[in-house]
């Protein structure tokens, strides 16, 4: 029988789970028991009301709804949050057609980090937060890069990493690691046009493509052979000079180096 | 060449647009420029001689490591990591290392955490020289340039002696270090720290008071510190506007609580301000080090975390006990599998914090793996950082603001 495989998720998956495994996750506490985020909290709730909040790893997490997204940063901001560390997209199609948007959040003041997140669900927009932090200019385009989340009210919303004429977004999990055809083929179609895919062929796509078949026999150097050819079997001293020697150069003999103890 | 195929590439050139009617001139710089430092491109808009927009353009060098990372298991990603920041290679090492390692929340042996900080400061100190060498070179001082690579090839052997690679180290596994130091080796250590000092007094007097580079320096690419907060600015710039913030003081990590050193802060804000940060950092950092070697004396033996649920077992026990033996297997063909959870982990490497946030569901590969790399963010900066400059102080805020595009663009 042909064996399943997921296109929502083309990612490398584990071979083998033990089934009576159990999944252990990290512990989450209530933000009750830190007496810091407690007061955090109730100043942010004067802004805006949270749909979930914990504490995982020592880390504040506020859970939003992502049209408040802009608000609850201008609020973490005003609470002492004045750093935007990153901010980024977790890919959860698959299991809840959306994704996971988190903005990592410093206060230098109170020594303390936080995660804002919200939910997403697939082709809706997210206001910039750029107006708040500016950090956020290249990190909402790089977000829209690698998953395609459209970012309105952002100053230049164009690609970063990937070519401005990339078909796809990378970092989905529908997209495959080698790239899918609009990527494999993407210098072909570019420099000479698609008609052009069938003159050039798979093998000469890639300039760096290797033929790992081509020679035979090579582990033992200078003695490498086109495969099929016959190769001899006498040993060759491996010595870096030709007999006649090179004009101006000494030759040097294996037994005549010598090693020095320390650099000098 | 009747196989050519006629390619669809017209002729263009972008780099001068004369005719606009705001008498403005766009010039394209890179991706190719010698004090781009790698590939990265700026279109900038000219009124006279001063900058009047900037659009950094980066990219050029995108391996796509977050998705490489989503295809391997943990301690597969660590040679990846070499090749971000690779001036500093065990800085990527160690902030990757860490950041597993409080996801599955174990605690590493002493005299590992011992090596690790001798190579995180090595580190730094190489990945300084290297930026104090390129940097003087873009704004015209040859000889410093020539000094800097002497020392920095005293920093590389002492890795080299102990991981045996110079460049991409891959000296940091999850839950310790691979290898113990090698015999004599903290007495070339010592060897160096005796040296370095006076060699940092060489560069100085050669720069510090030299008027051309005071006059290249002062006043130009100032951050206010709002600026440096807002834009997401960390390391020595955040810490040449006047905000005192490591991470290695204020959220220790390691056994940086238990060294003595100062955190240089200056209020200036102006590239010759962060000159004479990088500078102090390297002298903390010689100190830093001489007070490792007395720590690594004392510690007690042991270099690897004895988790063997998550980390194989030593050698020993591996060939000796059946147990270890199976766990060591699993360990290698299927990988780890941490806790259900999401992290983010930053650390001070050379050009600022450095962070991880690793989105796991349990699985040997890592559900999503984000890297908080602070050259993206000092580049993403230019835009504001460079408008009002003059066209030739663009490259000193170039190499002033030691971006590094393997970071940027991973």
């Amino acid at each position: 029988m042909r064996q399943f495989t997921p296109k929502d998720n083309v990612q490398k998956k584990a071979y083998f789970t033990d089934r009576f495994r159990i999944q252990p996750s990290i512990p989450k506490h209530k933000v009750e028991t830190n007496e810091t985020f407690q007061k955090q909290l109730e100043a942010l709730k004067a802004y805006v009301e949270p749909l979930d909040t914990y504490i995982e790893a020592n880390q504040w997490v506020i859970w939003i709804k992502p049209e408040e997204n802009k608000q609850t940063l201008e609020a973490m901001k005003a609470i002492g949050y004045e750093n935007l560390s990153e901010l980024s997209a977790v890919d959860f199609i698959a299991q809840k057609q959306g994704f996971e948007v988190f903005y990592q959040l410093l206060s230098m003041c109170h020594h303390t980090r936080a995660r804002v997140k919200c939910f997403v669900p697939q082709n809706e927009t997210l206001q910039s937060v750029e107006s708040v932090y500016k950090s956020a200019n290249w990190a909402e385009r790089e977000m829209y890069d690698m998953f395609g989340i459209l970012i309105e009210n952002h100053p230049y919303m164009k690609r970063i990493l990937m070519p401005d004429d990339w078909h796809g977004h990378p970092l989905l999990k529908t997209y495959p690691l080698l790239g899918d055809e609009a990527a494999q083929w993407y210098e072909i179609d570019t420099l000479f046009g698609k008609e052009y895919r069938d003159v050039v062929g798979p093998e000469q796509r890639d300039p760096a493509r290797v033929d790992l078949e081509d020679t035979t026999n090579f582990v033992r150097i200078r003695h490498e052979v086109p495969k099929g050819a016959s190769y001899a079997n006498t040993p060759i001293e491996q010595e870096y000079q030709e007999e006649e020697g090179v004009f101006g150069v000494k030759k040097v003999r294996k037994a005549q180096t010598k090693t020095l103890k320390e650099r000098r | 060449m009747e196989n050519q195929i006629p390619n669809r590439l017209e002729p263009f050139f972008e780099n001068i647009a004369f005719e606009r009617d705001d008498n403005r001139m766009v010039i394209n710089m890179g991706p190719q420029h010698p004090s781009a430092h790698g590939q990265l491109r700026l279109i900038l808009e000219l009124d006279g001689e001063r900058v009047a927009k900037v659009v950094p353009c980066v990219g050029y060098m995108h391996r796509g490591m977050e998705k490489m990372a989503e295809n391997m298991i943990y301690n597969e990603f660590i040679p990846t990591t070499d090749r971000m920041d690779y001036v500093a290679a065990s800085s990527n090492n160690y902030g990757f290392a860490l950041v597993v390692e409080k996801l599955i929340d174990i605690k590493v042996p002493r005299r590992a955490e011992i090596i690790r900080m001798m190579l995180l400061e090595l580190n730094r100190i190489s990945s300084h020289l290297l930026w104090l060498a390129t940097h003087a070179l873009d704004v015209g001082a040859m000889t410093i340039f020539l000094y800097a690579f002497r020392e920095r090839e005293y920093v590389l052997d002492l890795i080299e002696d102990y991981c045996g690679a110079r460049l991409t180290h891959s000296s940091i596994r999850i839950g310790g270090v691979p290898l113990d130091l090698p015999t004599g080796w903290t007495k070339q250590l010592e060897a160096f720290c005796e040296k370095f000092p006076k060699d940092i007094d060489d560069y100085e007097g050669l720069l510090t008071k030299n008027r051309i580079w005071k006059m290249r320096l002062e006043g130009v690419g100032v951050v206010t510190a709002e600026q440096a907060k807002s834009w997401g600015c960390t390391g020595v710039i955040l810490r040449g506007s006047g905000i005192e913030w490591d991470l290695r003081k204020e959220e220790p990590y390691a056994l940086y609580d238990e060294v003595d050193f100062d955190v240089p802060v200056a209020k200036a804000g102006d590239s010759y301000a962060r000159y004479l940060l990088y500078m102090e950092e390297m002298r903390q950092s010689v100190r830093i080090l001489k007070q490792l070697i007395r720590l690594y004396e004392e510690s007690e033996p042991g270099i690897i975390a004895d988790v063997p649920r998550y980390i194989s077992a030593p050698k020993e026990q591996i060939m000796t006990q059946n147990y270890a033996l199976m766990q060591h297997f699993v360990l290698v063909t299927q990988g780890m599998r941490p806790p259900k959870g999401e992290v983010y982990v930053a650390t001070e490497s050379p050009k600022g914090e450095l962070g991880f946030y690793i989105n796991s569901q349990g699985d040997p590969y890592p559900y999503r793996l984000k890297v908080r790399a602070p050259s993206f963010f000092h580049c993403g900066f230019y835009q504001e950082w460079m408008v009002g400059e003059y066209l030739a102080d663009v490259v000193t805020i170039i190499g002033n603001s030691n971006i590094i595009l393997g970071e940027i663009d991973r």
